[in-house]
Parts: structure tokens; sequence; C-alpha cells
């Protein structure tokens, strides 16, 4: 089955959802970005969707599970790249996403995460 | 080939030339501002006729009119009636182009069929018929065609009335003019996000001062389209709320949901610069 | 086509992808038409036990548009207000597909029968 790969940059974690997903893909993701989270101790998780064409209800919770697993093991979740149909899509359907940060790109979305590490006085080491 | 059709035929190609000509002149006698008579006019008639012809030898009935028999001269009739529609000229006059063919046939007929009035009146209600089913769908062509051309034209204006202005370096303005209902609302979010997406901005300011009233479904439009741009990433302003609208949004109840609002594009754009990093400052006393 | 399992949920979002394209519809209608038949595939998958997607390419005048129907043959909705209002607030589950999606479309019709199935149609107009 195939699983979507998760980038280490320092203390971040990356992660680019390309294609179509699966449901059990998404799950899987799910899965292995909360261990990732733990082993590497990471304090962000960013993930570009600037390619998905599509994000319905099931993709919707995934991030939002994500984003408080995250949040539970210490880390910031930002959501980036999200494209402008599927914005007006999502607010349609009434999926507010609450609690997941968003920003327009990964430059962005990397200073959303510093800012907010930075705000909990972690130790952002290297 | 059956009676009515065969007669019909034979009397068109009997002398396709003059009954060309026929149906001409009783077509520019009932317009006389119709270009009907020039070139294109003639050629017009003669590709009509052609599958006006085709269709008869096929069979074709006044009845079947949707057949295949049919389907080449209804695509001339289309044709014919799109591009007359295009140049603006009524509906009126097409169709009268197509029912003047009605007198050279009639007359024909009428020294065909000279001793038999029941065949006479028989197929002249065929070719009666015929004759009003092709205008008819002149008619219907030409509705159509007008139609998208509205559409279009109505599209184009709603475009044109809701641009997307770049106030500084990741500050975006669209000023909001007239009354905002779906069409227009859903048209003004999708380029002030695409604009966001290609330009990167980070603010947005949607000024109403255009705006005349502001009831609970234009509220509900303006915050669908702030929660779009906040699910991107970027962050938005609403300016321009004249001391009525305020009274009226409090009145009706409506929560803005912490979206920030100022009074004038001015004040916004300051918040705006402010909450960017820059700072004004004047070198001139 | 049959909706048996995700992978089926996934070619229906390309299905209704391919479908829109054809039919010119605008970026933002297209994702909404493809969210709309993501959630409703689900539902099928899920909920109602597999059934199968049919799709309509209607006209009107020259108005174009595209009719979806998901149809199964499982369970049932017993409380269709109740799905169509708590699936809302609960967030996840079959209510959120169905209300999503009806705010996504121009035309929503559901057909449903304790026992008996269901048959949800939806139809955009270009």
């Amino acid at each position: 089955m195939e699983r979507i790969p998760i980038l280490k940059m320092g203390k971040c974690l990356l992660v680019t959802v390309q294609m179509d997903l699966l449901d059990r893909t998404a799950l899987a993701l799910q899965d292995d970005l909360s261990n990732k989270i733990q082993s590497t101790g990471a304090t962000g998780v960013l993930i570009d969707i600037s390619a998905l064409e599509v994000v319905d209800s099931f993709v919707g919770r995934m991030l939002t599970t994500i984003s408080g697993i995250a949040r539970v093991l210490d880390a910031v979740t930002v959501v980036v790249g999200m494209q402008p149909a599927v914005a007006i899509t999502l607010v349609e359907l009434g999926l507010s996403l609450d609690g997941v940060k968003t920003a327009l790109n990964v430059e962005r979305g990397m200073k959303v995460i510093t800012a907010s590490t930075m705000e909990h006085g972690v130790d952002s080491g290297t | 080939m059956k009676t009515q059709n065969t007669t019909v035929n034979d009397m068109v190609q009997a002398d396709s030339d003059r009954f060309l000509a026929e149906w001409l002149a009783e077509a520019k006698l009932d317009n006389h501002k119709s270009k009907t008579g020039d070139a294109r006019g003639v050629s017009e008639a003669k590709e009509l006729m052609k599958a006006f012809s085709e269709g008869i030898q096929a069979d074709g009935e006044p009845s079947s009119f949707d057949g295949r028999e049919w389907a080449d001269l209804r695509s001339v009739l289309g044709a014919l009636s799109s591009s007359r529609a295009a140049q603006g000229v009524s509906s009126e006059e097409t169709s009268r182009f197509v029912l003047a063919m009605k007198k050279p046939l009639f007359s024909r007929l009428q020294t065909r069929h000279a001793t038999d009035a029941a065949a006479l009146m028989d197929t002249i209600l065929w070719v009666s018929s015929l004759v009003d089913k092709m205008a008819q769908f002149t008619v219907g062509t030409y509705q159509r065609t007008r139609e998208e051309i509205i559409n279009r034209q109505q599209h184009e204006l709603l475009e044109l009335s809701t641009p997307v202005i770049k106030l500084w370096d990741g500050v975006l303005a669209v000023p909001m003019i007239g009354t905002l209902d779906s069409n227009r609302t859903q048209l003004v979010m999708e380029a002030l996000l695409q604009r966001i997406v290609e330009t990167g901005s980070e603010l947005a300011i949607i000024d109403i001062t255009g705006v005349p009233t502001v009831d609970t479904l234009v509220a509900q439009h303006l915050l669908k389209t702030v929660a779009a741009i906040r699910l991107m990433g970027a962050e938005c302003i609403i300016s321009g709320i004249r001391p009525q609208i305020a009274q009226t949004i409090v009145h009706l109840g409506i929560d803005l949901q912490g979206v920030t609002t100022k009074a004038t594009l001015a004040d916004a754009l300051a918040l705006a610069l402010k909450t960017s990093g820059y700072t004004v400052s004047r070198t001139k006393a | 086509m049959p909706l048996r399992n995700e992978q089926d949920v996934v070619m229906s979002r390309q299905t209704v992808r391919k479908l829109t394209q054809e039919l010119r519809f605008s970026i933002v209608d297209q994702t909404k038409m493809i969210t709309a038949a993501s959630e409703l595939s689900r539902n099928t998958v899920v909920y109602g036990g597999g059934g199968e997607m049919r799709w309509e390419l209607l006209t009107n005048g020259i108005k174009h548009g595209l009719r979806l129907h998901f149809e199964d043959k499982g369970p049932g909705i017993p409380d269709l207000d109740l799905a169509l209002t708590d699936g809302w607030t609960s967030g996840h589950g079959l209510g959120v597909g169905l209300s999503g999606s009806k705010r996504l479309v121009n035309e929503f019709e559901i057909r449903t029968a304790v026992g008996e199935g269901t048959c949800v149609s939806i139809t955009r107009w270009k």
C-alpha cells in the first residue's frame, strides 16, 4: 500500500500530499505522523496540500485529527497551499477545520511554526 | 417517394432558378430594410433550397421535422438564424424570409392542381405546415443565440465591476459596488482568492462603501468569503461600513465572528500596513 | 459505475472530474460537484453496504447540467431529518456528507426506506 513520505527538516516534519487519497492512505498518514512526531520530538508539522484539488470531509477530519494529536504531543501543525476552489467548497460544506492553522505557502508556514515554538519558549535547538 | 413529396420535389426542381427568384422577391417585398437581396442572401437561399429538396427527396414530412431526413435542413436553418441573430437582425425578419417560400410553392401548386380542389387543399396544408415548422425552428434557434449572448455579456459585466486591486505588498483590496447577490459574491470570492494565491498576499480588504444595504443574506455571503480567506491562510478586513449599515448589522443580530471591521478603506489600509510591520512616516512637515 | 470499496470512491471522484470537465464547469463548480460525489460515494460504500453511481447529462434550453445518482440496497436511513441536522452537529458520519453535499449542488433529492435502501440524486447546472 502506498504511504505518503514524511520528510524531516530540523525540528519540522514536512508532508506533501500529491495525489487523490484513498481513505486508508489518509489514515496511514495520521498514524505515521503521530509516530514520527513522537520519535523525533518534532515541534512542527507542515502539510502541503497545494496539489490537492479536492478536500472532502474525510480528509478534512484527517487534518483536524492530525492537528489535535500533534498539539497533544506539543507540536504545531500548519496546513499550507489550500487552493481557492477547495477553500470555497470547504466553507460551503461547513467544515471549519477548527484548530488547524493555515498559511499560504511553505515559507509562510515555516514562519508560523517558528513564531509559535518561540512563543511557547520551547528551545527550538537545531 | 411519397405522393406529396414527389409533387413538391417536381415543382421545385422544374424551374429552380425562377423559384429562387420568386422567393427572394417575395422576401424582399416584405422587408424593405432587409439585406436578403444581396449576394449573401442569395447564397443562403440557395443552400436552404438544396437542404429543403434533400429532405423532400428523403421522404421527410412536416410531422417528422425532428427526424434524420430533415437534419441537414435544420442545421442550415440553425446557421442562418444564428448568424442573423449575431448581426442583430430581428427574429421576425428571419422567419419572414423562410415563410416567404410559401408564395412560389402555393402558386405552383395552384397551377398543378387547378382542377382537383381536394388534392390542392391537402398539399397546401402539407406544404404550409412544413414551412411553418421551418420558420418556428429559426425563431427557436434565434432565441437561444440571443440568450447566450446576453448571458455572456452579463458575465463580462460582472467581471468588470469587481476588480481586485493591489494596495501594497501583501495587501489586496476589493471595492464592492452595487447589490451583493450570490452570483456576484461568488465571482468576487473566486477572483480575490485566486489573486491571494498568485500574489501571496496575506491581507485582503473588502470595501463595502458602495453596497447600499446589508441584510442577513448579504452578510452570509460576506462571512463565507471571509471564512474562505482565513482557511487559505490569509486574513481579511471589511471596510466602508456606514453608520446605517452598522445599525442594521446590530439590529439583525448578525455575528461578524471576529472579523476586523473599519469605517473607511484608509483606516483599513493603515491597519493592514501596521499588521504587516510597516510604519508610515512623514518626511516633509 | 459500482461503488464497493474505497478504490471506487476515488474512481467516482475521477469519473465526476472527467464529466464536469467535459461539461466545462468552472473550476469551483467542478470541485463542488466532485466533493459532493466523494461524500455520497463514501456513504454508499460505508453505510449502504455498497451500491452504484449513475450519471445523466442534462440539457434545458441553453443550460447544461449533470445529475448523479447514488443508490444502495442497504439498511436505509431511519430518521432522515435527524440525519440531516444531527450529522451536521456531530461532525462525522452519514449526516455531514448528506447535509454538506446539499449545499454544494443546485438540486438535491433523497429517497430512502428502512430495509430497502437509499438513493440520493444531486444536480448541478452550468
